[in-house]
């Protein structure tokens, strides 16, 4: 072990780092793009649309996302329709047949995890909205969506914190990623150990990073129980009280 | 997913057999890589073959040693003989100063001689591949051959396996010019170059050479002068452990003796169609 390599190794990973952020922070925005209408439509009442959604969960869930990459990547450039057609302009290009690949895999996992979370939003608060009298539209942007997205948080951080690792699976289609980069490295010194641990490290600082924005945004989100804890604890039902004593020591 | 298997099965065969030491009566374990015919592969039933095979186990049976073969991926397969996984290696691996910095190698038993592939419907300026280029001798004519090269290519995607002394080349003497794209294994090069999402391949002549006279291959075409020396080193040797001097100095020997009766031409006659032995 050579702690100076690693220190040296560091910023000939920085190029590296970059396409993998770029990876995963687009990937990430692209499922959630999917994911959100996707999971509306997979808790609708309709079995059919509900169905169709399954379906595509159901694949992109249940094949290993290497294969999917490599079906887009390797599968498409075979076919000679595919190649002469205008999307070829697109798929041609190894990065977006990546970003493809990640989002439509990440935003399977997402609809389900978003599913989840819609499913656990409390039927008493729809029924409220619903004697209000707001319309469907108006109901699932200020209930449904938003307590559903509270309530499959914690779910959705881990899923993000997946997609940034599964990530490096570019490297099998000539994307030069963190992982792609460090095994270039490794080629170059022999040295896997202080290589690899330098990876790591950016890959535990990037989680890091992942994991602190959503545990801000799950407090951020939980603020209306925070207050409703406050009045709860007895400190503050004393004072209350106080007041209440001292309102009444006036009127009379 | 034999990927993830192979490793694996070694981590397993490390644990079992403990560290292999090379010598007597032991059996001595060669890698190969197994995915650049027609130096090495694996036929239909996972069994390595090919050149090195052949000419490691003609060289075992001279040197009276007991050899077997196993596949290992490219990029860790100097690491898995430094700490014991295997005691050769025999991959089509050219002896170059960098590795000798971490391994030690026999002497040559094949030549390298590389050469670009560009796609047919590229319409490049005629370059003609009977043309010679040495690297190590800084002679004029060829440093002219070389420079109508880089200007034929110029902005041109060119592919080359990673970690390779083809991609050490390509990024020293073209790195400005053109945009280059490494890959884990010559097979998906060669699909990329089917594709058209790679413009130009850099490979040793006995790797094209499959690919050309396959049916995919027939939309590319060797490119320019056969190219050797300089980063491609003195040609293709077993790397060995650093400390194993004396199974280094048996194979020696052996190549020796199988250069001097003819079976080492033969063998690359069988494979290559050419001599890739003999200076």
């Amino acid at each position: 072990m050579n702690l100076h390599l690693i220190v040296e190794v560091l910023p000939r990973l920085l190029e590296g780092m970059f396409l993998t952020a770029k990876l995963t922070a687009a990937s990430v925005a692209f499922g959630l793009l999917i994911a959100v209408p996707l999971a509306l439509l997979r808790t609708s009442p309709s079995s059919v649309l509900s169905y169709t959604i399954f379906l595509y969960t159901f694949v992109f869930r249940g094949t290993p996302l290497l294969v999917q990459l490599f079906l887009i990547y390797y599968g498409a450039g075979q076919l000679e329709w595919i190649r002469s057609s205008a999307a070829w302009s697109i798929l041609r290009d190894p990065f977006w047949c990546a970003l493809i690949a990640f989002s439509l895999n990440n935003g399977a996992y997402t609809t389900e995890i978003l599913r989840g979370g819609i499913r656990a939003v409390p039927s008493g608060e729809i029924e409220a909205a619903k004697a209000l009298g707001m319309s469907y539209a108006l109901r699932i942007r200020r209930i449904v969506l938003p307590a559903g997205f509270r309530l499959a948080l914690p779910a959705y951080a881990n899923e993000v914190v997946l997609m940034l690792k599964a990530s490096s699976l570019a490297s099998t289609i000539t994307l030069m990623e963190l992982t792609g980069t460090a095994r270039k490295i490794v080629a170059q010194t022999f040295s896997p150990y202080e290589v690899f641990i330098s990876a790591a490290l950016i890959y535990l600082g990037f989680t890091f990073l992942i994991v602190h924005v959503f545990g801000r945004l799950e407090r951020h989100m939980a603020k209306h129980q925070q207050r409703a804890k406050l009045k709860n604890n007895s400190r503050s039902h004393r004072r209350a009280a106080a007041k209440i004593s001292a309102s009444q020591k006036v009127a009379s | 997913m034999n990927r993830f298997k192979l490793p694996l099965s070694f981590l397993l065969a490390a644990l079992i057999f403990g560290q292999a030491r090379a010598g007597d009566g032991k059996t001595i374990r060669i890698a190969t890589e197994g995915a650049s015919p027609p130096w090495n592969s694996v036929d239909t039933s996972g069994k390595p073959v090919g050149f090195d095979i052949d000419v490691g186990m003609a060289l075992c049976e001279r040197a009276k040693l007991t050899c077997e073969f196993a596949t290992q991926a490219w990029d860790g397969i100097i690491p898995a003989l430094n700490v014991g996984k295997f005691d050769a290696i025999m991959a089509g691996m050219s002896i170059t100063e960098k590795r000798q910095q971490v391994i030690a190698f026999s002497k040559p038993y094949a030549l390298t001689s590389n050469y670009f592939v560009v796609r047919k419907s590229l319409g490049l300026a005629e370059m003609a591949s009977h043309l010679k280029v040495n690297l190590s001798s800084q002679a004029e004519e060829e440093r002219g051959i070389l420079q109508g090269l880089k200007d034929a290519l110029k902005g041109k995607i060119i592919g080359v396996q990673g970690s390779t002394n083809a991609e050490a080349f390509v990024r020293g003497y073209f790195g400005d010019t053109v945009e280059i794209r490494t890959y884990d294994k010559q097979d998906n090069l060669n699909l990329d170059l089917v594709a058209g999402r790679i413009d130009a391949g850099l490979a040793d002549y006995s790797v094209w050479k499959a690919f050309l006279e396959s049916k995919d291959g027939a939309v590319a075409a060797l490119y320019g002068p056969r190219i050797s020396g300089g980063p491609f080193g003195p040609g293709v040797g077993i790397g060995l452990r650093k400390q194993d001097k004396d199974l280094a100095e048996r194979f020696n020997g052996a190549i020796e003796a199988i250069e001097a009766d003819g079976s080492l031409k033969a063998i690359s006659l069988k494979w290559f169609g050419a001599d890739l032995v003999s200076n």
